[in-house]
């Protein structure tokens, strides 16, 4: 695989015109990938899956160059009706089409020029090959005050010929003070066995609010894996919400550092799972400094051969008193061949805290079905009123009213 | 009075040495001093052979290095791996014949190594640095059928049921410190129970690391034989040194059908001193093996000693409804630190598991609770439950919780749950309001956290436990 990497590295520096700057950096992570490979079980991260495995059990030869001068299908792409929305279109890692048509113009900056401060960051492997293969630097900056009046939905989307490659997107965010944002990651998969490297950055000033929403619903043969790394001020909110469904493989990681005082980070999950698929969930909140807030919950429903693995780690650091934590996950496995993993993990160095997790898993209460199935229903029916109800806890943690209702006619649920 | 007490047990009251002549093997870790032992305590071949094969894997093993608690590296040739008291050569028939120094020390300890005081109605095996120095209440045990004595003199007298279960629980391809421990083991104690017997007394070993520069390394095997029933205790005390030392020592229990093993751990080695200078590395592997239908295999351990304490008491759980429990209360205070919990390994149908983990730290100490909880395909309608609180006093000490949970099996359940706080204003505001000082108040709240695990201790220990854990958090407070 190596000298893949290195052959088609040379392509890629060659086809875009990086400043100095960027050649330097996307180098010196170039160096590090090949340094460090693959994750595998040895890193405490990755104890659950062995992403080299996964590679070649679902993909074969991974080749890293995207050849962007063929014919893409951007016009193809389905667009989610139900909702009037602003648009960011990925195809093959690449920004096609960035439209903020429902916005004031000058109340959104789009920058292609790398800081320098972005060029120290050494976070994994996996981000040191998204920087190294990456196209152009984006990034997105809401100014003061501004709250968009239309979500922004990503749609990450690969060409029909694109197969065996990996494909990385980078996309940074700076939400000024008081600024407002809404994003709906949303998957359109033209094509199998790709591994999608997807990476945002979030600055998010004082009193600014993130609403992240990942939506993988649609039955694919892909591995994905992405990373949301947000850096919070005093009195930010920062909302995520992951549904994980569709895809062979997904792992998300969420990293967040609360550096101001009263803020707070929200991380929802559903693993909802069928066949042989395998999803993971890592997070990652950091508590830095007092009186800040965490709250997690993640629901699984298992079927057949499937695996999910939660990790979610809460680490409250000396100064950090006074910090409220919270995390839970249950999980369902409907078949004797699924399997759930948890190792929701706490480390803690102040005393003034509140800090708690819980973890179940089992199978579906027998005595549930049975009152359900004397007042009439039937196995079937009984079985999907309690999965429905399971689930209806966590999109009921959704804040904004329109894109809870458009995931709860996604996923089926109702109230 | 309760004053005169604390000021006397204030410092490590067990912090004394005794002076005897010791009878050490040439220093190092080589073939040569595994020979040594082996010949000295006139072992058979088929031991030494043992041993020496846990050498040879020994040599590719590395030291793992995941641990939360790092410490300097070891130099495992710098070691004394076998130190006896010097009288011991020719081994004493009776207690009269005991050096009455030794007896001393006992007797500083607390140990009823008489058999005059019958009323304690605690059968004691002591081991003293590497050797096992007398085993009290044979006559009693014998006449049941109950073989209690040191691994020693198992060896010599036993060899058919050392051989058949030594190293089934812990094999020799084991990790590293337990590898080291089967390689270079000294002594320990080594008990079976017949079928049907219920051991009409409590068992225990008292363990002391004596000398300086030793490492201590036994290795007691319990077999519960089927539907026995067996309590064993187990304590352990060092004298105060400058240096670190180790302890790795390997505990192996078995328990067949219908049989029952409950162990206790009061562990209160040197913690070294108010700026973490010197005191035990405690590396032990216990793991306990439920072979039969409906067995049961309970783990006790109140950790309050150590300078580093890094142990998980397991129970593999294989037989079908056999049922695996796990009571500790880790404390660590100054710059002690603790990386404990413990492994449920369900293998068979029906089988249950329970933890309860109560961690306290203060000070400068940081204390993880790590456990793993892993129910395979085949152990249908399983059941764990798992609880961990953690207490923080003051925001220099660290408390961490690191579960795994492996749930593999449609049929089977698994409860965690996890708290961290610290001791609620009310509370102490409350306790004081009726004339409790800071201290008491703390000790009563303290006591009453750890509540759930100190009844399941033996009626004695329960009574030292609970004073341990007051004494371990003075000056903590304020």
């Amino acid at each position: 695989m190596e000298e893949q990497l290195k052959i088609d590295f040379e392509k890629k520096l060659k086809d875009f015109s990086y400043s100095d700057q960027e050649k330097k950096f996307k180098e010196t992570n170039f160096k590090e990938f090949l340094k460090q490979g693959f994750p595998n079980r040895k890193l405490e991260n990755w104890k659950f899956s062995d992403l080299n495995q996964i590679i070649k059990n679902n993909i074969g030869e991974l080749t890293f160059y995207n050849d962007y001068k063929k014919e893409n299908q951007i016009d193809k792409i389905e667009l989610i009706r139900e909702l009037e929305h602003n648009r960011i279109i990925i195809v093959d890692g690449k920004i096609e089409k960035i439209d903020f048509k429902f916005e004031e113009k000058d109340k959104i900056e789009v920058l292609d020029e790398q800081g320098e401060e972005t060029i120290k960051e050494n976070i994994n492997s996996l981000i040191n090959l998204n920087n190294a293969f990456s196209n152009k630097f984006c990034k997105i900056i809401i100014k003061k005050n501004y709250s968009l009046k239309k979500p922004l939905v990503i749609y990450h989307s690969t060409n029909k010929n694109t197969q065996s490659k990996n494909t990385n997107s980078r996309i940074d965010f700076k939400l000024e003070e008081n600024a407002c944002l809404r994003i709906i990651d949303i998957f359109k998969d033209n094509s199998e066995k790709n591994f999608l490297n997807i990476y945002y950055n979030f600055e998010l000033d004082k009193s600014s609010i993130l609403k992240n929403y990942k939506i993988d619903k649609s039955i694919n043969n892909n591995v994905k894996y992405s990373y949301n790394n947000v850096k919070q001020q005093a009195n930010s909110i920062s909302e995520t919400f992951i549904l994980s469904s569709g895809s062979k493989f997904f792992k998300n990681e969420i990293n967040c550092d609360l550096l101001g005082q009263h803020s707070s980070a929200f991380v929802n999950g559903i693993f909802d799972l069928d066949d042989e698929n395998h999803h993971e969930i890592k997070s990652n909140i950091n508590h830095l400094v007092e009186n800040t807030k965490s709250y997690q919950l993640v629901k699984s429903v298992l079927e057949k051969k499937s695996k999910a693995v939660y990790q979610g780690k809460i680490f409250v650091s000396s100064e950090a008193q006074k910090t409220d934590g919270y995390q839970l996950s249950n999980a369902i496995l409907l078949s004797e061949n699924s399997e759930f993993n948890a190792k929701p993990e706490l480390e803690i160095y102040a005393d003034d805290v509140k800090c708690s997790h819980g973890s179940s898993s089992g199978s579906l209460d027998e005595n549930s079905i049975f009152y359900l199935m004397s007042r009439g229903l039937n196995y079937k029916e009984a079985k999907k009123l309690l999965i429905n109800g399971f689930l209806l806890d966590v999109i009921e943690k959704i804040t904004d009213e329109e894109i809870k209702n458009l995931i709860k006619d996604l996923l089926g649920v109702k109230e | 009075m309760r004053d005169k007490q604390i000021e006397d047990l204030k410092d490590y009251k067990y912090g004394f040495s005794t002076d005897i002549e010791n009878f050490k093997a040439p220093k190092g870790l080589n073939e040569d001093v595994i020979k040594f032992i082996s010949n000295i305590k006139k072992e058979p071949q088929w031991l030494l052979d043992w041993r020496l094969k846990a050498f040879e894997r020994l040599k590719v093993l590395k030291e793992p290095d995941w641990q939360k608690p790092k410490y300097p590296k070891i130099d495992y040739q710098d070691l004394y791996y076998y130190s006896a008291p010097k009288s011991f050569k020719d081994k004493p028939k009776s207690l009269d014949e005991l050096d009455p120094k030794l007896l001393e020390t006992y007797q500083k300890l607390g140990i009823p190594l008489n058999e005059q005081k019958r009323l304690n109605g605690i059968a004691v095996d002591a081991v003293f640095d590497s050797v096992s120095v007398a085993t009290t209440f044979k006559e009693t045990l014998t006449k049941q059928g109950i073989i209690f004595c040191s691994i020693s003199e198992a060896v010599q007298k036993h060899p058919e049921l050392v051989k058949k279960y030594l190293g089934t629980v812990i094999p020799l391809t084991d990790h590293f410190f337990a590898t080291l421990n089967s390689a270079v083991f000294t002594d320990g104690s080594f008990v079976y129970i017949p079928p049907g017997v219920r051991c009409p007394m409590e068992l225990s070993t008292y363990f002391r690391i004596n000398a300086s520069d030793t490492g201590q390394f036994e290795r007691t095997l319990i077999i519960a034989d089927k539907g026995s029933y067996v309590s064993y205790l187990e304590g352990c005390t060092a004298p105060m040194r400058d240096e670190n030392q180790l302890h790795a020592a390997n505990v192996e229990l078995i328990a067949l059908d219908d049989a029952e093993i409950k162990y206790s751990t009061v562990q209160n080695w040197y913690p070294g001193d108010k700026d973490g200078i010197g005191g035990i590395y405690n590396f032990v592997t216990k793991r306990g093996l439920c072979k039969g239908k409906n067995s049961k295999i309970s783990w006790t351990q109140v950790e309050t000693g150590s300078a580093i304490t890094w142990k998980y008491p397991s129970c593999i759980l294989k037989g079908d409804n056999s049922i695996g429990e796990f009571y500790s209360i880790a404390i660590t205070n100054n710059h002690q630190k603790a990386d404990t919990g413990t492994k449920m390994i369900h293998l068979g149908k029906n089988t249950k598991s329970k933890i309860i983990s109560k961690g306290i730290s203060a000070g400068f100490s940081d204390m993880t609770y790590r456990g793993l909880v892993d129910i395979s395909p085949k152990a249908t309608n399983s059941n764990n439950f798992t609880q961990c609180d953690s207490l923080l006093m003051g925001n220099k000490c660290g408390a961490h919780t690191v579960p795994y949970i492996k749930n593999k099996n449609s049929d089977s359940n698994i409860a965690h749950e996890a708290t961290t706080s610290k001791i609620s204003e009310e509370q102490l505001h409350y306790c004081q309001q009726r004339g409790l000082n800071p201290e008491e108040a703390v000790g009563l709240i303290v006591n009453g956290f750890c509540k759930e695990v100190l009844q399941q201790l033996p009626m004695e220990f329960a009574v030292e436990a609970q004073k341990l854990v007051g004494i371990s958090l003075e000056g903590s407070v304020g």
